[in-house]
Parts: structure tokens; C-alpha cells; sequence
């Protein structure tokens, strides 16, 4: 620093020992270490839940419009029997945004087939656990006890998951959850427990099989927040490539920090074909702007947890163009995949007035399996449990048909691929190719 | 890992000396509060992300986008102007409502910190609950979210060999630079400078002198809340986004710098900013990203092992002399 130099040294805080030592009698403490260890707990509360919300901290563009209902019981009780279905979610919470489409979904399931005048009538009721297990559990006593829910739609998260489905499982009460992507789950051997959604372990292996598949990438660099559910996806994704035979190489970054210019070095140090991040849309968008600022020019992706229009927002949407995604979920708004998607993408616009969104297929197959069992007339939990698991039928999102664990039979992973502003389906991870 | 480091050597230099650029302006307002109160002023981080919304309703305010060049470093002048105005009023603000009065009864200085925590914490919140949602116009679910507004075309304007520094990285650097020398000629030539000097170095005295300390404290607030301003704007030109926690660990990394390169001396903060920035990306290459604070701050530890009072602190034998 030239220009210091001649210049006066004004240090214009010399500690002076009188100074100090009237001062630190005054307050009977060194102060110091005191307020940084509070600050440091003040850390902690801004970390992010820990619990494992399948996917992300996605608000989507469903929300805003979508927090309106939040005590709809639905349809009146008639004159015929009516059973009572919960859905227990994140619905007012921090992760809202993943939960409220899925519940929209569910409802639009249940209003229409209500409006059938069947014999057998649903209630849906809501449960906002806000994604809290101790929250959670008190529900979920209530829902059984007193409102004796013949089926659940949810939790939403794995987390909640954990402490709801041992009180379902000994009520022997069936659950379907449109969105719990934790692995654990399927392995503890709950009866009354389906999912219809992949696990973060297919998701990663989906994602490796497209990378090396369709992308053909030689070298890949994998990104991680350096937390549970970024850091397992990064690296499995990384594993997968590996197994194919590509060249990889891996980094963190700080989920609460803004500069990623080191990790953004790395990169393009190793030049690689395709760059993997796993974590939330938010260090995704701040990521994948500074690697296209840059110069990095090759594919970027990530997983369910930036699936997010918050990803756009974040990088530019000139940065975020052709940005990949893999999710078990499938957001069909066009109906790529089958006519069913098209009608219920329609059906949920004129009603929410928002386009479908992460989990709302999911929330309506999710309910469309209940009403299935409600129709073929079985209306108690122990019966429509039995009828969950000889069901198959081809669901607005996927084809639906549980195995004796209660995931679905066949795991798919579906790519998305950004344009403009919006997330659109690019296909099955199996089929889909990029340009 | 050597490789890295070598491969990276350039590359990681011109993104420490911009990043260490914002710590070392955010550790002069601690710095100087430090120098004159003996009080480590936590809200100052806060205050840093009060600037910042500054600078986006700025940027909003022009409805600019794609903004390249010369037009670049007018529009970032201009968002400087304003945020470091907002910052400084804010800052003096902060002082007369969460110091001021804790200093005319005084009240200890454990007393003075914990109001320092809490400012910070009020000020964090209103803005993640209030302000942001009802001035920037996000969602109450989005008021947790990042706020975005690209508005800077990039342009590399050195590109010698290894080394390319875009536009924005070198508006950042010389933008605190710049600062830097102006706040050197503020402190060691004008009168309140001279008042600021003296009252850090001997209060009693300088008051017998006729000094008007609330005057010299609320500018020394003024003075750092408008380098925070600064350093938000020159922020915000570099990542485009801010959030209403944003300055908490900006604030932790340049309270570090302060206390690395000597709290209470200005020219340390400098010293300790550009330290601190080229250790984390030196570090970050040699062993990889997520070791960058472990790096950075072991050697602030194995700095303060040899030299309590950091970098450039004075010593107590040196006072005593």
C-alpha cells in the first residue's frame, strides 16, 4: 500500500493500561468472548431446518396465490356417509412453498370427485404441522383420536415422516406422502407407509445415468452446501458419473456465505463438462451466476432442491439458460407425458389460477389412491390400506402401484431444463436429451 | 494442491484483493468505533445491509440494466452516494438510540454490547419482516429470500496472460481504494478528524481541550457507517443480490480483519482486509473451498499467538512508554 507510506501513523487506539483496567473492573468481565458466542448462536438460528424437506426451500409461483385456503374442509357432509382423509404438511411455515401446491393438488383430486355424488363422500382436512416433528406428532394423535382419519396425504418432509408414521403405523392408518424423499424411510418396515415419489438415492442415480447418458460428460466437477441432503446428492451423483467412467472432481461451498469465486476457480482450472450442484436454489442461483460471469460455458444442473423459479431469479436469466434439473417429481403442464397431465394441469389453473408446481401431481395421485380405494367401497383404514396395495392405475403424474415396502414399483427421475423464466419438463432421465 | 494453488495463483489474487477490498472498508466503521468508544459496534454489519437495500433501491429507482463501461461506474458512484448517505444517517441514528444513552448513565460496557446485539438483531429483523416485504415488494414467504436485481454488464478490462479482471472486481477495488485515501486526508488533515485523533487517544484531555465528544462520536459513527455504505454499494455491483442477513458473516470476516490487522488502527483494518480476503481464496485453492475459514482463521490465531494486538497494534509497553 504505496500511498501509506509518509503518511502519519494516527493509530488512534493504542490500548492504554489505565484505560483497560478501570474499564474491565467496571464491567467485572473481558466482554469479548461474550457477545461473539452469543452472535454464534444467533448462527444457528438462521440455519436452515435441518429436517429433510425433500427437496428445497422452493417458494413456487403457486404460493402466492395458494396460501389463500388454509382450513378448507372440503365439500359439505350430504346426505350420504362421508370419511374424513388429513393432509399434514408445511402449510404456513418457512418451506410452504413446497407444500402448498401438493395440498392444492390433493384438494382438486377430492372437490372432483366429490362433485360426482358418489355414495361415499371425503372430507379433507388440513394439518399444519409447519414441518415441526414435536408439532407433527400432537396432530397427527388428534387426527387419529378425534377425527378418526380413515388415510393421511403426507408429511410432506422426511423429518415429521419420522415421528408421524410410528403412531399411523401402530392406529394401522395408511399413508400416502406426495413429497418425503428420505431414504430411511421405506426402511422401517412401516406397514401403512407409500410414497409416490423416487428417494434421493434414485434421484442421484437418475441424474448420474443422464449426465453420462445423454449429456456424455467426460468430467464432472460436483458442488455441495456441505449439508445432509446437498452433500449425499452431490456426492452419488459424483459416485454415478464415476462408475461410467468420467473423470470427476468435487468442492463446497458456504451455504450462508456470497462468494464463491474460489469454487468458481476450481472450475475452471479442471474445465469440466458438466457441473453438479446439490443444495437449495438459492446458493444454486448465486453459483451458477458467478460461474457464467466467470466464463465457465459448459452444463450446469442441480437437483429437486433448486427446482425452483427462485434459481432464475437468482442467477439472471440470461446465466440460468439451459440450467438442468433432476427431481422425482413430474411437473407436466403441457402434458408431455400423458393426457391426464394436460387435463389436471388445466384443472389446476382454472382453479388456483396458478400453473402446477413442484409436488401437486404428486398431492393429487397421493389423494387419487385413496379415492380409488373409497370407490371399489372400502371405507375402513384397515381395508383401503390392503386395497393401497393392489392398486395400478395411471396417476396424473406417474403410473401408481406400490410395492410391499410402499414405494412406488417403478422410480423414475425426470429432467427439467430452464428456459426463459420458466422450468419446463425435458423428460424421463432414461429418455431425455438436450440440445 | 500445490498445482491448484499455482494453477490458480492469479485467479484467486484478483478475487482476494476484490473481496478483501469490501472486508477492509467494513472493518475501518469497527475499527474507528473501536478506536474511539472501546466498543466492538455489532450492528455495524447490520447497518452494511441497510446500505445495501440502499443500493438496490437505487439501482431499482434508475431502472437500469445491462449497464457496461463508463455508464457503470456512474451508476455505482451514484448507488455509493446514496447508500453510504442512508448508512452514515443510519449509523448515527444507531448511536443516539442504542449508545448515547447507555453513555450518559454509564453504563458498563458489557451493558453497551449486549445493546449492540440487540440493535443488530432489531434491525435484521425489521427489515426480514417488514421493510423488505413492504418496500421491495416480495412475498411474506419471500421476504426469507434472496433479492435480486442484475443490472451490470460484464466486461473484461484486463486481460494480461493469466490474469483477467472483469469491470466489476476492478470498480470494487478501486472504488474502496478511493475511499480509503479519502478517509486517510479526512482524519489526518480536517478539524474533526483531529477531534476524532485526539479523543481516541486521551478523552479527558481532549475534552479540557474543548473538544464536543457526542459531536466526535456521532461523526466517527457518521464517517464508518459511510465507509459500510460504500462497501454495501461496491458489494452490490459485485453479486447483484442482498438479503436481510446478509451482513452477519461479512460482519464476522471484517470485525476478524479489524482484530487481525490491530483493532483500533486504521491503517491494520486495511491491512487486515486485504490479509484476510487473499488468505480465504489462497487457502480455498490450496485445500479446497470449504476449508477457506479454517485457513483463515488459524492464522489469525497463530497471528494473535505472536502479536496480541495484531498485524500493526501498538503494543502496551509501547503505550506505557
Amino acid at each position: 500500500m504505496l500511498f501509506w507510506a509518509g503518511s502519519t501513523v494516527y493509530d488512534i487506539a493504542g490500548p492504554r493500561v489505565t484505560d483497560i483496567s478501570t474499564r474491565d473492573s467496571a464491567s467485572g468481565h473481558d466482554s469479548y468472548p461474550i457477545p461473539y458466542r452469543i452472535r454464534m448462536e444467533r448462527l444457528g438460528t438462521l440455519r436452515r431446518n435441518k429436517m429433510r424437506v425433500t427437496g428445497a426451500v422452493a417458494v413456487s409461483a403457486a404460493l402466492a396465490l395458494g396460501a389463500v385456503s388454509c382450513s378448507d374442509d372440503d365439500g359439505g357432509s350430504g346426505g350420504g356417509d362421508e370419511v374424513t382423509i388429513g393432509f399434514m404438511g408445511d402449510l404456513t411455515g418457512e418451506n410452504s412453498g413446497l407444500v402448498i401446491p401438493p395440498k392444492q393438488g390433493a384438494q382438486l383430486a377430492i372437490e372432483q370427485y366429490n362433485a360426482t355424488n358418489p355414495k361415499v363422500k371425503i372430507k379433507l382436512k388440513t394439518y399444519d404441522s409447519q414441518g415441526k416433528a414435536e408439532q407433527a406428532t400432537t396432530l397427527a394423535q388428534g387426527a387419529v383420536k378425534s377425527d378418526k382419519i380413515v388415510g393421511l396425504i403426507g408429511p410432506a418432509f422426511s423429518g415429521e415422516s419420522q415421528s408421524v408414521n410410528p403412531i399411523l403405523n401402530e392406529a394401522k392408518i395408511p399413508s400416502v406422502t406426495p413429497s418425503a424423499t428420505g431414504i430411511a424411510l421405506a426402511e422401517k418396515g412401516w406397514k401403512y407407509w407409500h410414497r409416490v415419489v423416487a428417494d434421493d438415492a434414485v434421484q442421484s442415480v437418475g441424474a448420474g445415468e443422464f449426465l453420462s447418458g445423454s449429456v456424455k460428460v467426460k468430467k464432472v466437477f460436483t458442488v455441495s452446501d456441505n449439508q445432509e441432503y446437498g452433500k449425499g446428492l452431490a456426492d452419488s451423483v459424483g459416485n454415478a458419473v464415476k462408475t461410467k467412467g468420467a473423470q470427476v472432481q468435487s468442492d463446497a461451498v458456504d451455504d450462508k456465505g456470497n462468494d464463491y469465486s474460489s469454487t468458481v476457480n476450481k472450475i475452471n482450472q479442471f474445465k469440466p463438462d458438466a457441473v453438479y450442484f446439490g443444495g437449495y436454489y438459492a446458493v444454486a442461483g448465486r453459483l451458477f451466476k458467478q460461474l457464467r460471469e466467470g466464463g465457465y460455458k459448459g452444463k450446469v444442473m442441480s437437483g429437486d432442491g433448486s427446482l425452483a423459479t427462485g434459481l432464475i431469479e437468482g442467477a439472471g436469466q440470461a446465466n440460468a439458460q439451459g440450467a438442468l434439473l433432476s427431481c422425482g417429481c413430474m411437473i407436466d403442464a403441457e402434458g408431455k407425458t400423458n393426457a391426464k397431465a394436460k387435463k389436471f394441469a388445466d384443472d389446476y389453473k382454472a382453479k388456483f389460477g396458478s400453473e402446477v408446481a413442484i409436488y401437486s401431481s404428486e398431492g393429487f395421485d397421493a389423494a387419487t389412491a385413496f379415492i380409488e380405494a373409497i370407490k371399489a367401497g372400502k371405507t375402513k383404514a384397515e381395508e383401503i390400506n390392503g386395497f393401497l396395495k393392489t392398486e395400478d392405475f395411471q396417476g396424473v403424474g406417474k403410473q401408481i402401484k406400490f410395492d410391499d415396502k410402499g414405494e412406488l414399483a417403478t422410480q423414475d427421475i425426470f429432467i427439467y431444463e430452464v428456459k426463459d423464466n420458466k422450468l419446463p419438463l425435458l423428460g424421463n432421465s432414461k429418455q431425455a436429451t438436450v440440445s | 494442491m500445490l498445482d491448484d494453488f499455482i494453477n490458480q495463483f492469479w485467479p484467486s489474487t484478483v478475487d482476494g484483493l476484490s473481496l478483501g477490498a469490501i472486508y477492509a472498508l467494513l472493518a475501518l466503521g469497527y475499527t474507528m468505533v473501536y478506536g474511539v468508544l472501546r466498543l466492538i459496534n455489532f450492528a455495524h454489519a447490520d447497518i452494511f445491509m441497510v446500505g445495501t437495500f440502499a443500493a438496490l433501491w437505487t439501482v431499482r429507482s434508475l431502472g437500469v440494466s445491462d449497464v457496461g463501461g463508463i455508464a457503470l461506474v456512474g451508476v455505482v458512484a451514484l448507488t455509493g452516494l446514496v447508500a453510504g448517505a442512508v448508512a452514515g444517517g443510519g449509523a448515527m441514528l444507531l448511536e443516539m438510540g442504542a449508545y448515547r444513552p447507555l453513555r450518559k448513565r454509564g453504563a458498563s460496557r458489557l451493558a453497551a454490547l449486549i445493546s449492540a446485539i440487540g440493535a443488530s438483531i432489531f434491525i435484521q429483523q425489521l427489515f426480514g419482516t417488514v421493510i423488505i416485504h413492504r418496500v421491495f415488494g416480495t412475498s411474506k414467504e419471500g421476504g426469507k429470500l434472496p433479492v435480486n436485481e442484475h443490472f451490470k454488464k460484464l466486461q473484461t478490462v484486463v486481460d494480461v496472460g493469466p490474469i483477467q479482471i472483469t469491470n466489476d472486481k476492478l470498480i470494487v477495488f478501486l472504488g474502496s481504494i478511493l475511499m480509503m485515501i479519502a478517509l486517510d486526508q479526512f482524519v489526518n488533515r480536517t478539524k474533526l478528524g483531529r477531534g476524532i485523533r485526539s479523543t481516541a487517544q486521551d478523552p479527558e484531555t481532549a475534552v479540557l481541550m474543548g473538544v464536543n465528544i457526542d459531536r466526535i462520536v456521532s461523526m466517527t459513527f457518521l464517517v464508518g457507517g459511510i465507509m459500510a455504505g460504500v462497501a454495501a454499494a461496491l458489494y452490490f455491483l459485485r453479486f447483484e443480490q442482498t438479503n436481510y442477513f446478509v451482513g452477519f458473516l461479512l460482519g464476522i470476516k471484517a470485525f476478524t480483519a479489524a482484530v487481525l490487522g490491530g483493532i483500533g488502527n486504521i491503517r491494520g483494518a486495511l491491512v487486515g482486509g486485504f490479509v484476510l480476503g487473499l488468505l480465504e481464496m489462497y487457502g480455498s485453492s490450496f485445500f479446497g473451498s470449504e476449508w477457506r475459514d479454517v485457513v483463515a482463521f488459524s492464522v489469525l490465531i497463530l497471528v494473535l499467538m505472536f502479536r496480541p494486538t495484531g498485524i500493526l497494534g501498538e503494543s502496551l509497553q509501547q503505550a506505557r512508554a
